[in-house]
């Protein structure tokens, strides 16, 4: 076990760090806080109410459309570099894939997702 | 060359499937046609090929036969199988011969239930599983038939479902039946387990290179068949649920509950008679299992007044007999009785449910009496029946029971208590079963005014049944006389290449008896058990016919002799102070205590427990999340702990 | 053993592929056909399809992607216990959803793609593999269990097995990830190949990981402790949707165990006696809870919580006999269980009913078929002869027997003789007891008629002539790859 002895070492100065650089902070800095400065940001509008209000669910219908594009783009960056050894099978392959996807979002769209009413 | 074992239970089977899917869509005559007819075309192939066995020479009469792999799996191997050898010859043709008389005698009595069809679905399923049972050639197959008389008598007993004791009735027996199997199942692992096999001959053969002789590992295994068979067969600790099961149809009573499927144990213990033979301690408990049985529940049978309990006591009395045969070693002997008694035994039923048909359901005796002149061959039938049982001699109970008298006094396995109380069991027998006679057939017609206008014969259809039981149970012994009588005991010989020569089999018992020695000792026993048999008939006829023709003249004359002459109750009063009363007591006690307390309440307990232990645990199962999650967190923290720190 | 059968063949994914392609095209075409009786056949269509498929390949065994698919009969076998789960639930729910206005095409299609992930599940030996199936299945299953949108009671049991699941994922994949540190690899060819290696060198991790894999699989078979999502979710589920639940998860969680545990980590001693005290525990629990419940999906809940420990039994058995026998046991559970779903589907289907026992007074006399099949079906998950269930039972402990587990047997049979109070209870209430009203008539649909057929009939030709299909269990496990 002697090895790990060395991750938990790790480990104790890692958090120590942490505590120690803000119990720094807190004694050398100023602290004057106002109204204004407490407030939540919100790319420089001006913030309607609180923080932590209900989100409409359809933000979350958007978020995971976007998600699956995400994805999508994270496998295309690498066969895109290395289409050039990988040939017609992975172009086919690869539009499988995007057409798979494509049914997703054909679905999502005829369900109406697409549209924010 | 083919026999076509098969055929046996597969009539049956098909009738079964016809009636059961056609449910409701036959007339009466069709369902009554297929499913007769079933039976009747499995006991003439059965008759068939019980002549084509006796045409073989008695060495070879063993036919087996597979039918189809059931369960492949390397070493374990599974045939759907069927072993036709003189004893299970002889049970397919009481099985399928009494089964098809009570068949037709149900074509009478079932004539205007509702559930007809249905009755007749499960009667042909419970002949198939009844002749799976003893045709199998492999212990596998057999519990499957045994499972599946267990069933059909579930259905049976709650054939009448609406009737709330009828449903308990069926519950109980298929509860008590389970713990039985429960047992069989567990001494088929150990057979299993040790032999590598199901199949009873290769089984048997095995049996004496695994097993030590008397060694614990085979009594468990016999014990454990012991346990099922007490189950099936109505033994004690396990016999509860029989007189229950007289709440369904009579011929139902007297084909499973009497003739037939009661004797799957003693059956099973014939059988297996190679393994219990290498078991002496279990003999012995299943000898004194069995005397006890046969003592216990005779005196109950004095007391009741059910027509039918008193028969279904009875039946537990008798395959008492039946276990004691089989725990001296008397397989032969068990088995025959066996037969006689399926013979005589369903004969009563039968007889019983004609008299109850007449009387529109009545089954108390106080209510009956006086039926003689109105049904005369149920009567005659029913005679020849009672004087059967009674062991009279000339009739096949005579025969069968001295058999297992004599064995049990003989044997190396007997002893004399065993014998003693036999005979005391024997002359119970006679008295109750004459008193029932007496009561039911003697004497004044105390049913009431409606029910005596109804009186009636039964139909030819239930008649005929009975004649031709009642040729059987008179002629049924003479294949099984003594050599001391100067007959051949056919029946044990015929039986010999399957039990084989136990104990002074058939030679050697002809010059033992021939040279006068045993013989002497065998003839006077005979006469010592027919004696008292007679003198407990007479004492019967004494308390049960003579006292009220008594009773009848002094209430004409006198009403001031009563206190001593009062007809039948003061002689039953002082009988009761002198004789029964101590056996009243006896058998209330183990009716009262012993089943209804310790059995019962032993059962119930068991179940309550579990009610409990289920009733604690349900909070757990609150619905909360968090509290689940908790408890999964729980099981890997343990399992995670157990491994690491083992 | 060659790891570099690395051909990329479609063929060894085909069922897979047709049924993914067909659940797509259900759920587009469900915005344009309105008549949704086709999409329903139409799905039926992709999964014969599917079996058409995998069938050929019995006795030919293939490995495939570098090694992440195996195309062995093991696979096979539980691609047609999963085909067949996914047709019968197809046939038998139509009627439900409609009575229920829940309707939609989304429904089949969510099963088909569970039905893929249960497929991929079975025919890997790479534990990646397996959680890509296992999330695959999983996440159409959250949803099918709240398909009844409106009904607070699915809902619940939609979040509940969704955040079970998600739980219980998190332990898998962390199972996943110590074995991969122990061994540097997730392929249980190589695992077990090097078995000795690893086990000198970082026992403690390797086990562990084993562990954890263990109990992530055990959430999804409902074995005790990780069975409390089981009830609530049972019950609060679309009835169809709780008969396949019931049933093809339970397959696969089953298959992906058999595959791991009697295979990659085999030679895994003491693992045993965790399975024991599993086995032991799932039984008993799963029983006597049992006992005590009015509703009849509760009581079949608890009642496959039971049957998992059976199976358990089996797996602690371990060994080729033991495994087939698992193997059998699942096919014939697949078939009585769903059968009795398809009565309760049936009776549930009218709207007044919430599936409690005492609602099957006087069924007897109103349907005596549907009865009748109903007690066929009790009887064999009570385990009487000549059903289906008696002989996967049979089969099964005496395995254990053989492997010299016999207090095991002992404890199982037992069990099973607690568990015929409640079967049987069903069977007395729907033949014996006096209705206080009418039977509230059904309406039998030729679909959900074929279903009774097709499980009865299954019910009884495993348990009366098993032996073929037994040979066949025993085939798929010979060719284990």
């Amino acid at each position: 076990m002697s090895e790990y002895l060395a991750v938990l070492v790790f480990l104790g100065v890692g958090i120590g760090m942490v505590l120690f650089t803000f119990f720094l902070a807190r004694l050398i800095r100023p602290a004057h806080p106002y109204k204004a400065k407490n407030q939540s940001y919100e790319s420089a509008e001006k913030p309607i109410g609180d923080a932590w209000v209900q989100f409409n669910n359809r933000f979350y219908i958007f978020a995971l459309m976007f998600v699956v594009f995400d994805v999508e783009a994270v496998f295309l960056f690498p066969w895109a570099v290395a289409f050039g050894q990988l040939g017609l099978y992975a172009l086919i392959e690869m539009v499988i894939f995007i057409a798979v996807l494509l049914f997703g979002l054909l679905y999502a769209w005829k369900k109406g997702v697409l549209k924010w009413v | 060359m083919s026999y076509y074992l098969l055929l046996i239970p597969l009539f049956p089977l098909l009738g079964f499937l016809i009636n059961g899917l056609l449910l409701g869509k036959l007339n009466k005559k069709i369902v009554s046609i297929v499913a007769c007819g079933a039976v009747g075309l499995s006991f003439l192939w059965g008759l068939k090929l019980f002549f084509n066995l006796l045409a073989l020479p008695a060495d070879s009469r063993i036919i087996e036969e597979i039918a189809f792999t059931w369960i492949p799996s390397g070493e374990f191997n599974v045939n759907v199988g069927f072993l036709f050898d003189p004893l299970s010859a002889v049970m397919v043709l009481v099985v399928s011969g009494v089964g098809f008389l009570i068949h037709l005698y149900s074509i009478g009595y079932m004539h205007d239930d509702s559930g007809y069809g249905r009755y007749f679905t499960y009667l042909n399923l419970f002949i198939f599983s009844m002749l799976t049972l003893v045709l199998a050639n492999n212990y596998l197959l057999m519990f499957v038939g045994w499972e599946g008389v267990g069933l059909c008598s579930y259905l049976l007993i709650g054939f009448w479902f609406e009737k709330q004791t009828a449903a308990d009735a069926g519950k109980k027996a298929f509860i008590v039946n389970r713990i039985g199997d429960f047992g069989f199942l567990l001494g088929l692992f150990i057979i299993f387990w040790s032999t590598g096999s199901l199949n009873f001959i290769t089984v048997f053969d095995k049996a004496p290179q695994v097993f030590a002789m008397g060694a614990g590992l085979i009594t468990a295994a016999t014990l454990l068949l012991f346990l099922g068979a007490t189950g099936k067969s109505a033994q004690i600790p396990l016999y509860v649920w029989l007189p229950d099961a007289m709440e369904g149809p009579t011929p139902v009573s007297a084909l499973i509950h009497a003739a037939t499927m009661v004797t799957a144990g003693v059956y099973m213990i014939a059988r297996s008679h190679v393994l219990f033979l290498m078991a002496p301690t279990t003999l012995m408990v299943v000898a004194i299992v069995g005397v006890a049985t046969a003592l216990f529940a005779a005196t109950i049978a004095l007391t009741q007044n059910d027509i039918k309990r008193v028969l279904a006591y009875s039946t537990i009395s008798q395959l008492g007999y039946m276990f004691v045969a089989c725990g001296v070693a008397a397989f032969s002997a068990g088995i025959f009785h066996l037969m006689t008694h399926a013979f005589f035994k369903a004969l009563l039923f039968l007889g019983a449910g004609s008299v109850i048909h007449s009387l529109s359901g009545q089954q108390d005796m106080r209510f009956m009496g006086g039926l003689k002149r109105h049904m005369p061959t149920t009567f005659w039938t029913f005679l020849v029946a009672t004087l059967a049982i009674a062991g009279i001699p000339g009739l096949s109970g005579f025969f069968s029971k001295d058999e297992i008298l004599w064995k049990s006094f003989s044997s190396d396995y007997g002893s004399i208590w065993i014998w003693a109380i036999g005979l005391f069991t024997a002359m119970l027998t006679a008295f109750y079963m004459f008193r029932l006679l007496f009561l039911t057939f003697y004497g004044g017609e105390r049913m009431d005014h409606h029910a005596k206008e109804h009186l009636h014969e039964s139909p030819k259809i239930m008649t005929v049944p009975l004649t031709i039981l009642g040729v059987l149970a008179i002629v049924g012994g003479y294949i099984g006389i003594p050599h001391i009588l100067g007959g051949g005991n056919n029946f044990e010989k015929f039986l010999e290449p399957v039990m084989g020569n136990v104990q002074h089999g058939g030679e050697e018992a002809m010059v033992m008896a021939s040279s006068g020695q045993n013989g002497g000792t065998e003839l006077m026993l005979m006469g010592i058990s027919v004696v008292l048999i007679l003198a407990s008939i007479y004492l019967a006829y004494v308390l049960y016919v003579k006292n009220i023709a008594l009773a009848g003249k002094i209430r004409q004359s006198l009403s001031g002799l009563h206190k001593i002459l009062y007809g039948k109750y003061y002689v039953d009063e002082l009988y009761g102070a002198v004789i029964i009363r101590p056996l009243i007591g006896l058998s209330l006690f183990l009716w009262k205590i012993v089943d209804v307390i310790l059995i019962d309440g032993l059962l119930n307990g068991l179940a309550t427990i579990i009610g409990d232990i289920s009733k604690i645990m349900r909070p757990v199962q609150s619905g909360l999340l968090r509290r689940y999650t908790t408890v999964f967190l729980l099981g890997v923290v343990l399992i995670l702990g157990y491994f690491v720190f083992r | 053993m060659d790891l570099k059968l690395a051909t990329i063949d479609l063929g060894l994914i085909a069922p897979e592929i047709i049924i993914a392609a067909v659940a797509m095209l259900i759920l587009l075409l469900g915005n344009v056909v309105r008549r949704r009786t086709i999409l329903a056949y139409f799905g039926l269509f992709g999964l014969v399809a599917a079996l058409l498929t995998a069938l050929p390949r019995w006795g030919n065994p293939a490995s495939g992607f570098y090694g992440m698919v195996q195309a062995d009969n093991f696979a096979i076998f539980f691609k047609i216990i999963f085909i067949i789960a996914a047709g019968l639930t197809i046939l038998m729910a139509r009627r439900y959803l409609i009575s229920h206005e829940i309707e939609s095409p989304e429904f089949y299609a969510l099963l088909l793609f569970s039905a893929v992930g249960m497929m991929v599940m079975a025919a890997t030996s790479d534990l990646v593999v397996i959680f890509l199936g296992l999330e695959i299945m999983s996440v159409p299953l959250y949803v099918m269990a709240a398909f009844a949108r409106h009904d607070v009671s699915s809902n619940e049991a939609g979040i509940k097995y969704f955040i079970m699941g998600a739980f219980a994922s998190g332990i898998l994949i962390y199972g996943i990830a110590l074995v991969y540190g122990a061994t540097g690899t997730t392929d249980l060819r190589r695992i077990l190949a090097d078995w000795g290696f690893f086990e000198m060198h970082s026992q403690l991790f390797l086990y562990s990981g084993a562990i954890l894999v263990l109990i992530g699989f055990g959430f999804k078979v409902a074995a005790v402790p990780f069975h409390m999502w089981v009830p609530d979710v049972y019950q609060g589920a679309p009835t169809p949707v709780t008969a396949f639940f019931s049933v093809a998860p339970k397959a696969a969680g089953f298959a992906a165990l058999l595959r791991i545990f009697t295979y990659g980590f085999a030679d895994m001693s003491q693992l045993w006696a965790i399975l024991w005290i599993l086995a032991v525990l799932t039984m008993t629990v799963g029983n006597i809870l049992a006992i005590f419940q009015d509703n009849i999906k509760r009581m079949l809940a608890y009642s496959s919580i039971a049957h998992a420990g059976y199976i358990l039994v089996a797996l602690t058995a371990g060994g080729d006999g033991a495994v087939s026998s698992a193997a059998y046991y699942l096919l014939a559970y697949t078939f009585f269980n769903l059968g009795a779903f398809a009565v309760i589907t049936l009776i549930d289907t009218r709207n007044s009913s919430t599936a409690q026992i005492d609602e099957m007074q006087g069924l007897s006399g109103r349907h005596p078929f549907l009865a009748a099949v109903l007690a066929l079906f009790m009887f064999a998950l009570a385990g009487f002869p000549p059903t289906a269930g008696f002989m996967g039972k049979f089969y099964i402990f005496s395995e254990a027997i053989k492997n010299g587990y016999i207090g095991l047997a002992i404890i199982g049979v037992m069990n099973s003789f607690v568990s015929v109070y409640y079967y049987l209870r069903v069977v007395v209430v729907s033949f014996f007891a006096r209705p206080n009203k009418e039977f509230e008539a059904v309406s039998y649909t030729p679909a959900i008629f074929i279903v009774l057929v097709i499980t009865a009939a299954g019910t009884l030709i495993l348990g009366i002539l098993p032996g073929y299909w037994l040979s066949l269990a025993r085939a798929g496990i010979f060719q284990f790859l």
